[in-house]
């Protein structure tokens, strides 16, 4: 036995009084989990602290709260490992983020999580005519999709999602990750509507900052933030649908500016981004009205010699020799890309033991308490991406 | 120690003070930078969401090139966001030998070759991991006493966090603050250091791009940081260039200097604020630097002697 202090965020809006921090000292066994101190808390010390739980075994994905400033399932935390990241040796626990708090410890999911996941229209729409006995698919793309299916719906990535923190109204990675669920699974009839809806949607697939947030967040190795890029990558190059947001624009342009250049235009990719893939994009009124609306950055940028007209009207550009090297390059990798998927190909077993073994542990464990979906490698060699 | 330097393309295009102030301080750490003028853009994870395998045999063919640099004891960016998006490449290539040999298939051509397992490390890492702390203690001969420095990394050197080789005994995501520290300034703690800048959105959504940029630097005006440093350049461009438009969207004044680390470094180690690029910034760092005598200063010194 040993001894944990917990530091819990305690608030009821109901009462109207600020929220407030509680501290409570635990005797566990160093592998029991955050939760189980919780509940002992709450058993020998107030039975009002508020928590959600059921399973208690990281499947139910109820008891998803902030330990030590970052987001996991307490069930699915060891007080050992929490204790090693607690400041001043007090292990702090508080509510997920970006989602109200019904009390203590308890946010509410329906109100945020429940709501995105229903935008995406989350359930198969059958490719018609149904078959009369089952659907002949690619193993590998049934095998890709499970990374999604493995989600337990905690909302761990919702509440420390930063692009949702800014613009609430983000679909966000749960539901986005729940969209390619079904784009990626060849038997769903609409992958070409769904991908327009969520393109065209200004807080959809292209409203995500790339922060990686979910990525680590996810206890079960979803990655959702992969899953939004695949979705833009089906969108833009497969389907090739142009949207309102400048995201296929923005990524249009990126890759040809590279292509002629060799390293990356600024003074170019801004109005590309805008007004479309051509050096006469800036002439445009969708790139002009961009320009004057950032003029007072511009304006300073300018003055103070950050940014020259010499350096806008010749941007850098490698030798001849190495642009027509990446001109090959291109042509190549443009002609039938390859995508290497590395959750359903797995590490080569040098580099699974040997530099992956904490990442290998931990989704080999979620691999096996995951009901949904065998994944295409033994436990100890599985990536998260 | 001599590295096969990867200046990625900002900092010799819209932020050149940080390439410029990186060949400034090198010589006095004993880094001998040989620059990869032949390399190709990261694609900062853009050209990755287009198309895996051009952006995975791009940043293969910069690994050659690195590889080919004789003597260098690894490849150095000064970038967090080619850390990002090489390290999710060099994954991928260093996963699966059948994948790393199409790759070099293509750059056959070119008379290149990627070999598994080539060192990439941000010069923050390498300040830390090679130079080490109590070196670059011994070197600050300025050290930035009074100065309040908030720490912004930019995502993609922080997170995933396994994929960056981030644990406890290499705890990656806490050098800027380390570094800080050792130069002799004040590490201030504050909500956004970990967070995104929002420059990946701000042509998608500008709004709530600049929104980010704003309320990060709102928080460290509110904790009474004099500047804010980061290693990314893009965070650079969101944070300083873009601040004029932050403020607005947030609905107050900032006035909050954003350095590049080379730059911090820099004045640490006694050179001058022209020759690291500082007056170059949107956001002149008037409250960290004198600029008559050059000298580091926080704010309430700067304004005792005025």
């Amino acid at each position: 036995m040993a001894e944990f202090t917990l530091r819990l965020r305690r608030y009821n809006p109901q009462t109207g009084a600020p929220p407030y921090w509680e501290e409570h000292t635990v005797e566990l066994e160093p592998h029991r989990s955050v939760l189980e101190a919780i509940l002992q808390a709450k058993a020998r010390f107030d039975g009002s602290i508020g928590i959600r739980c059921s399973c208690r075994a990281a499947i139910c994905g109820s008891c998803g709260v902030r330990i030590n400033g970052k987001p996991d399932l307490a069930c699915h935390t060891h007080l050992d490992k929490a204790q090693r990241h607690a400041e001043a040796g007090v292990i702090e626990v508080e509510p997920m983020g970006n989602m109200p708090i019904i009390k203590d410890l308890i946010v509410d999911m329906e109100a945020v999580h429940w709501k995105k996941i229903q935008r995406v229209t989350p359930w198969l729409i059958a490719k018609q005519p149904v078959p009369e006995r089952e659907y002949i698919v690619p193993k590998e793309t049934m095998i890709d999709v499970t990374q999604s299916m493995a989600c337990i719906q905690c909302g761990a990535c919702v509440s420390d999602c930063l692009s949702m923190e800014v613009d609430p109204e983000f679909i966000g990675p749960a539901a986005l990750a729940k969209a390619y669920r079904f784009v990626g699974d060849p038997r769903d009839d609409q992958h070409f509507e769904r991908l327009t809806d969520l393109a065209e949607d200004p807080h959809g697939i292209y409203d995500c900052t790339h922060c990686f947030m979910c990525i680590d967040a996810c206890p079960k190795g979803v990655a959702p933030m992969s899953q939004i890029m695949r979705l833009r990558r089906i969108a833009s190059r497969d389907h090739g649908i142009v949207d309102r947001n400048n995201g296929e624009r923005h990524e249009a342009a990126f890759v040809s500016l590279v292509r002629q250049y060799g390293l990356l235009n600024e003074a170019e990719l801004l109005p590309r981004s805008y007004g479309g893939d051509s050096p006469l994009a800036k002439f445009t009124p969708r790139a002009g009205a961009e320009l004057a609306s950032s003029l007072p950055s511009i304006a300073k940028a300018l003055l103070r010699r950050k940014v020259t007209p010499a350096a806008v009207l010749k941007p850098h550009k490698l030798a001849k020799t190495d642009l027509q090297q990446i001109k090959r390059i291109y042509d190549h990798a443009e002609k039938d890309p390859f995508e290497l998927n590395l959750y359903i190909t797995g590490y080569d077993e040098d580099l699974a033991g040997a530099e992956k073994p904490e990442a290998a542990a931990a989704s080999g464990a979620v691999q096996t308490s995951a009901e949904s979906g065998q994944p295409g490698q033994t436990p100890g060699e599985s990536p998260t991406r | 120690m001599k590295v096969a330097y990867w200046p990625g393309c900002v900092s010799r295009g819209f932020t050149p003070e940080l390439h410029g102030s990186m060949a400034r301080i090198a010589p006095l750490l004993d880094i001998e930078l040989v620059p990869l003028d032949r390399g190709a853009c990261c694609g900062a994870g853009v050209i990755a969401e287009h198309n895996q395998e051009l952006a995975d045999t791009l940043n293969a063919r910069t690994f050659a090139l690195a590889q080919q640099v004789g003597g260098a004891a690894m490849m150095m960016n000064i970038c967090s966001t080619c850390q990002g998006a090489q390290t999710e490449c060099q994954e991928r290539l260093d996963a699966n030998a059948e994948y790393r040999a199409h790759v070099n298939e293509t750059l056959a051509g070119e008379g290149l070759s990627y070999e598994k397992g080539l060192t990439n490390k941000n010069f923050l890492w390498l300040l830390v991991e090679e130079l080490g702390l109590d070196e670059l203690r011994a070197r600050a001969q300025r050290p930035l006493h009074d100065l309040r420095v908030g720490p912004f990394y930019g995502c993609y050197i922080v997170r995933p966090a396994d994929r960056l080789g981030i644990d406890d005994d290499m705890p990656r995501d806490t050098y800027l603050a380390l570094v800080i520290e050792a130069l002799g300034g004040t590490v201030i703690d504050y909500a956004g250091s970990h967070k995104c800048c929002g420059f990946p959105i701000i042509t998608m959504n500008k709004e709530a791009s600049l929104k980010q940029a704003g309320r990060h630097l709102g928080d460290a005006v509110d904790a009474a940081a004099d500047c804010l440093v980061t290693p990314c350049p893009l965070c650079h461009l969101n944070l300083d260039l873009q601040q004029p438009l932050a403020e607005r969207v947030v609905g107050r004044n900032l006035n909050m200097p954003v350095l590049h680390l080379p730059q911090l470094v820099g004045l640490a180690l006694g050179l001058p604020a022209d020759q690291l690029g500082l007056q170059r910034h949107v956001v002149k760092p008037t409250a960290v630097i004198d600029w008559t005598t050059s000298v580091v200063a926080g704010v309430g010194e700067t304004s005792a002697e005025g």
